[in-house]
């Protein structure tokens, strides 16, 4: 019966998965096919070469292939994350993006337009229009107000004076710097700096926004700020984002999906999640071993599937023998659409089929339940507080898994647990089998004299 | 080993009468406007009583340095209508005044051309070396024959020699303003020229401003030599001095010429720094609603607060 209802559980959590992965095909924004770019005297013979075969080392005479054979897709309302250490291409493949470095081979689409090949006038058209940037190092017109400077995409673009002052002091407000206006950039803290920048690129009103290294320059308490901020307004406007970054945990706290770039090439592209758990090579594994684990894995990805669990109307002698059975001192307690409802221990679960109460509903007890995208680190002091693992719950309040101790454990310390063949079961029994076997066969026996 | 002789005088000799035989009507009619130019600007500054100019000179200083540098101006000026050195000065700063004023209307679009395009700075920067380095009389001789005797081969030839600043001083501006800004204009869709005109020709400005300065010290410098082709104003003075081993007046002259020369590079110095009591006045103005805007709303801490609830808009 448990059994049943656990995999009842199991199937729901997939067929949530599954409703997410087949809803309508998210739009392509930015598409970048087989994109290759070659610094040197004959960069299409680099090219020719790379795609040959040779290696990046063999043609250092001949230059630099700073980017190769890069293929992605972005979707449409994305933060895409281009990550990779300084040298690995990312600056280069970001800038063929909006053309400022035109493609040696290979085809950059944004929206509907091809880009690649273009001529300047229509590229530029495409850069007022689809696509923006923030800078590293904020690039700012130092001669120029923080309202003109929000107010400079909006320019370009040939809106009046007065219209577009009032577009910028909308943006201003959006990022935060009210009151700042009419003060020059030099006046400003670098945070704030980088908001004037942000605030520019939200003011062209592009769907496309390539940030480079944006937020590298800043000290890390502003940076986290600054990061929320994004994914805050991320959420409100619904741009689709290229995010450049040296820094693994910002790409992980960032991205719905991270790109590694190694030596020019795109190494694995999947979500955090993905490339935590799953690297693609050991270089990838070796990157991403110093990130900080229990704040990109979520409980969601670490959860177990639920093996102790009875219905509320299964009554005692059931919770009593699925405890038995799988040796634990607690079993999750769900109402019949699955919904979680709290835990019963095994004392109390006992004391009940001893007076052959046939209802568990006196004594199901609280217990802790946290949604799949809660951050492992906020588990952690879930997990000193009680003994019990953490219920795992969709929005609807329906168990997914668990998570005991020992998986919590093991996925901040990134060893593999035992999962599968042999069940972790936390917590373990208090009272010994033989005296839940001895009592579930008096009890049955005296319903049958009864 | 004497024998060996390459006739590179002869080629130039043989140019310049090509070119005096085939284009002297270009070379009158550069005569006529460059002549022209000076005799007006000359009789703007000579005509007036001293006085008049003094005061223009002091208003001026007061303008763009200070009361101090207003005061110094007006005893240098009145130090040179004591010599007796007045009429010959302005003849030489009118001189100077075209001079600089021609050689930065061709130095900056040059500066500019070289900013921008390799292949142009390439073939321009050894001209540039050659303009400059090759000894100034030199180009009096082709000037001479080119214009005649008179004030426009003194003009011509300071133009070329004191253009190399111009040149050279805008395209390092130009080239050294941030990159990552540029590429902010061209990422906004920016065009060439609007980038030239918004961002790169601004940034570069106090750069060019130096580099203004510069050939209206070097176009100074070249009006003794400019005196030698009868150019007339301070440098004849100073060359007459010389043929006659007169102490006295080369000394007045000399000292006429380095009293031009602090009072122009001063203001011009200034101009490229932006620090003028002028903008110090504006820069305070701004300064002060500022500090009222800060006083009214504390956004000291405003920002930080605002982050974490961004208002919605209609974006």
């Amino acid at each position: 019966m448990t059994q049943i209802v656990a995999e009842h559980a199991q199937e729901f959590a997939a067929s949530a998965e599954h409703t997410a992965s087949t809803s309508p095909a998210p739009e392509i924004a930015v598409k970048a096919d087989h994109l290759y770019k070659a610094f040197g005297r004959r960069p299409h013979d680099i090219v020719k070469k790379l795609e040959g075969g040779a290696s990046r080392e063999d043609l250092a005479h001949l230059g630099t292939a700073a980017v190769i054979d890069a293929s992605f897709e972005v979707r449409r309302g994305e933060i895409f994350v281009v990550m990779g250490l300084s040298g690995s291409g990312k600056s280069t493949l970001i800038r063929m993006l909006n053309g400022l470095l035109e493609a040696t081979s290979g085809t950059v689409t944004v929206g509907d337009t091809r880009i690649t090949g273009l001529p300047a006038a229509k590229l530029r058209d495409v850069r007022r229009r689809s696509v923006s940037m923030v800078f590293q190092h904020f690039a700012l017109l130092p001669h120029r107000s923080v309202i003109d400077n929000v107010a400079y995409g909006l320019e370009v673009q040939g809106m009046p004076r007065a219209e577009r002052l009032a577009k910028a002091r909308t943006i201003i407000r959006l990022v935060g710097l009210d009151g700042w206006a009419d003060s020059m950039p030099s006046e400003l803290s670098g945070g704030m700096q980088q908001r004037v920048g942000l605030g520019r690129a939200l003011a062209a009103d592009t769907d496309v926004l390539l940030m480079d290294e944006a937020f590298s320059a800043l000290d890390p308490l502003i940076r986290r700020e600054m990061q929320e901020q994004l994914i805050e307004l991320q959420a409100e406007l619904g741009k689709t984002i290229i995010f450049i970054t040296h820094d693994l945990n910002e790409a992980m706290f960032l991205g719905d999906r991270i790109a590694v770039m190694r030596d020019g090439r795109i190494v694995q592209i999947g979500t955090p999640e993905d490339i935590l758990t799953d690297p693609a090579n050991d270089y990838v594994a070796q990157f991403v071993q110093d990130v900080d684990r229990a704040r990109v894995l979520t409980a969601g990805s670490v959860m177990e599937p639920v093996r102790s669990m009875v219905t509320v109307t299964s009554g005692p002698r059931a919770a009593l023998r699925t405890m038995r059975d799988l040796q634990t001192s607690a079993t999750f307690v769900v109402g019949r659409d699955l919904g979680f409802v709290g835990v019963v221990r095994d004392r109390d679960v006992l004391k009940q089929v001893k007076a052959s109460h046939p209802d568990l509903r006196p004594i199901i007890k609280e217990a802790t339940a946290v949604s799949a995208d809660t951050a492992l680190v906020d588990l952690v002091e879930l997990a000193v507080e009680s003994d019990l693992p953490i219920a795992v719950v969709d929005a609807r309040n329906r168990l997914l898994g668990v998570i005991p101790r020992v998986t919590l454990l093991a996925a901040l310390g990134n060893v593999t647990t035992a999962t599968g063949e042999v069940p972790v079961t936390e917590p373990p029994s208090t009272i010994s089998l033989r005296v839940i076997t001895e009592t579930l066969r008096e009890t049955a026996l005296e319903g049958a004299q009864l | 080993m004497n024998d060996f002789r390459i006739p590179l005088g002869s080629w130039a000799d043989d140019f310049i009468a090509f070119v005096t035989d085939n284009f002297s009507f270009l070379f009158d009619f550069v005569r006529t406007i460059f002549d022209g130019a000076y005799e007006f600007v000359d009789l703007v500054l000579a005509s007036p009583p001293f006085w008049v100019i003094i005061l223009v000179a002091a208003a001026l200083g007061l303008m763009v340095r200070g009361w101090k540098f207003a005061v110094g101006a007006v005893i240098g000026l009145i130090v040179i209508v004591g010599v007796d050195q007045w009429q010959n000065a302005m003849d030489s700063l009118a001189l100077v005044l075209v001079a600089s004023v021609l050689a930065i209307l061709v130095s900056i679009p040059l500066g500019i051309l070289a900013a921008k395009s390799a292949l142009a700075s390439k073939i321009i920067r050894p001209i540039l070396d050659f303009m400059q380095t090759m000894p100034a009389f030199v180009y009096l001789i082709p000037a001479l024959i080119l214009f005649r005797v008179g004030v426009v081969p003194g003009i011509v030839a300071t133009i070329i020699f004191a253009m190399a600043p111009g040149v050279r001083l805008t395209e390092l501006g130009i080239r050294s303003v941030d990159h990552e800004v540029v590429e902010a204009g061209e990422a906004f869709g920016a065009s060439p020229a609007r980038i030239l005109r918004q961002i790169q020709l601004p940034l570069a400005m106090p750069t060019v401003m130096a580099g203004i300065n510069q050939v209206i010290m070097l176009s100074l410098s070249m009006v003794v030599i400019a005196g030698m082709v009868g150019a007339g104003g301070l440098g004849q003075q100073v060359l007459a001095s010389l043929s006659r081993i007169d102490v006295s007046l080369g000394f007045e002259a000399g000292l006429a010429v380095v009293i031009l020369a602090i009072f122009l590079d001063r203001m011009t110095a200034s101009l490229g720094t932006g620090i003028t009591p002028i903008g110090r006045l504006l820069a305070g103005r701004k300064h002060r609603r500022q500090a009222a805007a800060v006083a009214a709303e504390s956004p000291i801490s405003a920002p930080v607060a605002d982050v974490k609830t961004p208002q919605p808009a209609g974006v």
